[in-house]
């Protein structure tokens, strides 16, 4: 069974390889190369994998996954410029991709069997680009 | 591996009618949709696809390629087309939301190469939501 939860926050970024000159930035990224950074209202969806617990009737704690989120993810995150306030973004550039793969690292060590199976992360930057990463599956 | 999904919109109208089918059989199986002057949709367009994270950009697919082709090969054609009647493709083929579906990645399989080379990235599905409620998906592997 998949159960999915949904937080946002907002965030800036600016994508530039920094080993990359202005140009290769412009023509790589286009505005997203704006030094100055911009920003998205990102939607975050987390899916878990498990079977219900016969005494409780649910996969998860949801309560607990919801705090997870806001300690691992959207505290960090929101309201932040990534590449100056969020490592790893710091040296690895913010693209969605990359943001999903963190927000993946940042959730999978709260996982274990007996609370679900981090199964996928979603992330939204905006309404008309997603990414999932589903760990090292395929 | 890294899945990545774009969202583009288009509006056209169709008429769902089989010309092996009599006017009676038709308007059976249609329904509605068999109205003989056609009708329209806000269609709503989901190209997804799959790689590994490129180093130099962070990122799995070039969005503005991906983008370009979408919209030369699928937006373009069908914006505000009766599907029906100026689709080559829908001439002989009923236009239903599953029909369109397989044109689009038949449409993106056949000019993939010329835009994405490499092995990476590669078409993983296409879906197709005729109005929020009727929504179809399509996977490449189904389609020669």
């Amino acid at each position: 069974m998949l159960i999915t939860r949904k937080v946002e926050f907002s965030a800036s970024h600016v994508c530039r390889n920094p080993l990359l000159s202005e140009e290769e930035n412009r023509a790589l990224f286009g505005p997203a190369a704006n030094p100055h950074g911009h920003g998205h209202n990102y939607v975050l969806e987390v899916t878990v994998e498990g079977t219900p617990d016969p005494v409780s009737g649910m996969v998860l704690d949801l309560k607990q996954l919801k705090e997870i989120l806001n300690r691992e993810v959207v505290g960090p995150y929101d309201h932040r410029f990534l590449n100056h306030e969020v490592p790893p973004f710091d040296r690895v550039v913010p693209t969605a991709e990359n943001i999903a793969i963190d927000i993946w690292n940042r959730l999978q060590p709260h996982f274990s069997n007996a609370h679900g199976r981090l199964h996928g992360v979603r992330i939204y930057e905006t309404p008309d680009l997603y990414v999932d990463y589903f760990g090292d599956r395929p | 591996m890294i899945h990545v999904t774009r969202r583009y919109r288009f509006s056209a109208s169709h008429r769902l009618h089989a010309p092996g089918l009599s006017d009676a059989e038709n308007r059976e199986l249609y329904g509605k949709c068999n109205n003989p002057f056609g009708h329209g949709h806000n269609y709503e367009l989901q190209v997804s696809v799959r790689g590994p994270l490129e180093a130099r950009s962070g990122r799995a697919v070039d969005t503005g390629l991906l983008d370009e082709l979408v919209r030369r090969q699928v937006l373009e054609p069908f914006e505000h087309r009766n599907l029906n009647e100026e689709v080559e493709a829908f001439r002989s083929v009923v236009p239903t939301s599953e029909n369109l579906g397989r044109e689009v990645v038949r449409r993106l399989k056949r000019n993939w190469r010329s835009v994405f080379p490499e092995e990476w990235p590669r078409l993983e599905r296409v879906c197709i939501a005729e109005t929020s409620r009727n929504i179809f998906e399509v996977s490449p592997h189904e389609i020669e």
